[in-house]
């Protein structure tokens, strides 16, 4: 295949499994916790793919390994052709140039103790991109403005910052480096209503603008099917559904979509009040001892004798629609 | 039929470094026997205070409630003693917070939570304690009740911590329960299973609720009526439908018009609230919303709309142009 119908990042058979041990002096290894029990996905250069899911799920962990903050178990990640699981530090350095990472909270992920230039700076310095110190603090006020923020705000500290702009900064720190592909960490959810929009129109703007592809990690539904062109849906360390936006939401196929979709109520109290709905039962299982099979089996309305057994792979349906289900047609 | 809960002119202070912060300015409301009222408003709006404010749980200092009154089931709240009000909290009027690891105590059994209010409030012995308990896990949907009661809020999930606070709430028969954020720290299928039980059981047992929310979709799904607040004044009042189809506040149309929906396609672009919340030390004679607002006038910046009927029985906006507004989202309807 050549470069361009290359996908920009692929994901196979990925497995993130992180050991439980007991013991202070001789650690015993007594268990593992499966956040990621072997996904597959692909992310096309310049489409934003939304991974959703509930705590727990691994939606994180995913995020985090292609960013290589943890070393997977196994399987491996393509990033432009080449696999970057098993890299070694030095050579990371020059994909961390390449992708970056906006963060949840905007409180904890500034140090609090730098004035926003330097945070903004820092990578440019690191990476000895511009060892010219007035070039680099022009590079800076560029950065603050491309992202609504007042040139002026270099010189402050974020806890002068309310939390919308401080997300701004955020943004402007994974841009610095000017990379191709930005993991988004529920990089909006801790932001009120009217600020959410703001950030979110940012996000695209800055995506045309830049050419940029994102991972979009959220749990809000709703800022999801407004921002992801492909959607893929996890549970307990599995993908069970993976469509396009639209057809994802307008046409669920997995009991657990399905589900997560039913119970996230709509801003109208008339299309509400017209929405049967029984909330799923029962609660996300421990990843340390999962259920046998399908995953979902134990809560699932639509659970067969042969869910408990078999675990369903992720198969094509219709054209792009995967699903991991034995029991959709 | 008199209210079960009326506020009136309600005003809650406080004292910082940077000067006295009114968070909440003025709010009135009603809340009937067994409906459910929303109280909808971003952080800093002043919609949590409000409701401690009700229960008198403002830390003073640095707060104080300055003026109003707040009438509940004919008493007055304010003129109550010490002991009297304790008798009313967590008896007549139940609280479900948002956080229940850090509401509930972390070196005190399940069982000996819920006993505890039994017994000082309904001055039940230890048995009847128990076995009333026992009938409130069951009534929140937590099977085998005898293993749980013996367990510590560490070894529970967020879902079954919150039904416990629930049941907590519902112990002693109250008339009201006050749900700050109940669900927001909780996942969306859990976030569904605890306000689906919050409404089967407020209905079935004929309680009133008070919701604080700022999940415009929650409120659609279960309140009957809706407060929204900005800046710590009610800005919109109203039954839902009413407010959510024909907003008569800038604030309330720009916040339901920025929220992405899940029941549409993907649109163009969202439609955000321009500009940043308002810094409660800085507000001055105006309207607090004046600075993100397109209809603004100078009158807007001369005195502060107060809360007048708009629309259909009920509504109520506090906006000089509501008028224009009502104009502009009919047309668009």
């Amino acid at each position: 295949m050549n470069a361009a119908g290359r996908p920009l990042l692929e994901v196979k058979g990925l497995r993130m499994h992180f050991p439980i041990t007991e013991g202070l002096v001789a650690r015993k290894l007594v268990g593992e916790v499966k956040a990621i029990d072997g996904i597959d996905f692909a992310v096309h250069r310049g489409e934003t793919l939304g991974l959703v899911g509930e705590s727990g799920c691994g939606k994180t962990t995913t995020g985090r390994c292609i960013l290589r903050l943890e070393r997977p178990t196994a399987g491996e990640i393509y990033y432009d052709g080449v696999d970057i699981a098993r890299m070694e530090r030095k050579e990371l350095r020059g994909l961390r140039r390449r992708i970056q990472v906006i963060f949840q909270d905007p409180y904890s992920s500034l140090n609090p103790r730098m004035k926003v230039g330097d945070i903004l700076a820092e990578p440019i310095k690191v990476h000895g991109i511009e060892p010219d110190a007035a070039k680099r603090s022009a590079r800076v006020r560029e950065l603050l403005s491309v992202c609504g923020l007042n040139p002026r705000f270099a010189d402050r500290y974020p806890h002068e910052m309310s939390g919308g702009q401080r997300q701004r900064v955020g943004i402007a720190r994974a841009l610095a480096l000017n990379p191709e592909f930005i993991v988004c960490d529920e990089a909006v959810s801790a932001l009120d209503v009217s600020i959410q929009a703001q950030v979110v129109n940012l996000l695209e703007d800055l995506r045309e603008q830049f050419g940029l592809t994102y991972l979009f990690i959220a749990h809000d539904l709703s800022v999801v099917r407004h921002l992801c062109q492909r959607v893929a849906v996890m549970y307990l360390g599995r993908i069970v559904e993976l469509a396009d936006g639209d057809e994802l939401f307008g046409n669920p196929l997995h009991p657990y979509t399905q589900a997560l979709l039913a119970a996230v109520p709509v801003p109208d109290p008339t299309v509400e009040a017209h929405r049967t709905f029984r909330p799923v039962q029962g609660e996300v299982p421990s990843p340390i001892n999962p259920p046998s099979g399908c995953v979902f089996h134990p809560r699932c309305p639509m659970a067969v004798e042969g869910c408990k057994h078999s675990r369903p792979e992720l198969r094509e349906v219709r054209p792009g629609h995967f699903v991991a289900c034995s029991e959709v047609r | 039929m008199p209210p079960l809960l009326e506020v009136k002119g309600l005003r809650t202070e406080f004292r910082t470094g940077a000067g006295i912060v009114r968070a909440v300015d003025g709010i009135s409301y009603t809340v009937d026997p067994g409906e459910t009222v929303a109280i909808v408003g971003e952080s800093g709006s002043g919609k949590s205070v409000g409701a401690l404010s009700v229960l008198r749980l403002i830390p003073d200092p640095p707060g104080r409630i300055t003026q109003g009154e707040i009438l509940f089931a004919g008493r007055d709240i304010m003129r109550l003693s010490g002991s009297e009000m304790r008798e009313v909290r967590g008896g007549e009027i139940g609280m479900v917070f948002q956080e229940p690891m850090t509401s509930l105590n972390p070196v005190l059994s399940i069982g000996r939570q819920i006993t505890e209010t039994l017994e000082q409030h309904r001055g039940m012995d230890a048995a009847a304690a128990r076995k009333r308990a026992v009938e409130l896990l069951g009534l929140v949907g937590i099977s085998d009740a005898s293993r749980r009661l013996k367990q510590y809020p560490h070894q529970l999930s967020g879902g079954m911590r919150q039904r416990i606070m629930i049941a907590i709430a519902l112990s002693c028969d109250p008339k009201l329960i006050i749900a700050d954020e109940p669900t927001t720290a909780l996942d969306v299928t859990i976030q569904a299973q605890i306000l689906e039980l919050m409404k089967d059981l407020t209905r079935r047992l004929n309680v009133a609720l008070i919701i604080i929310t700022h999940n415009l979709g929650v409120v659609a799904r279960y309140a009957n009526r809706v407060n929204v607040m900005y800046a710590g004044r009610i800005v919109e009042s109203g039954p839902a439908g009413d407010v959510y189809h024909n907003p008569r506040h800038p604030y309330t149309m720009a916040l339901l018009r920025s929220v992405p929906r899940l029941d549409r396609p993907r649109q163009e672009r969202l439609d955000p609230v321009e500009g940043q919340p308002p810094d409660l030390t800085r507000l001055d004679g105006g309207c607090a919303f004046r600075p993100r607002c397109r209809f603004a006038t100078d009158a807007c910046a001369e005195s502060k709309p107060s809360l007048l009927p708009a629309g259909v029985a009920g509504h109520l906006a506090a906006c000089f142009q509501s008028g224009a507004i009502a104009r502009e989202t009919g047309e668009a309807a």
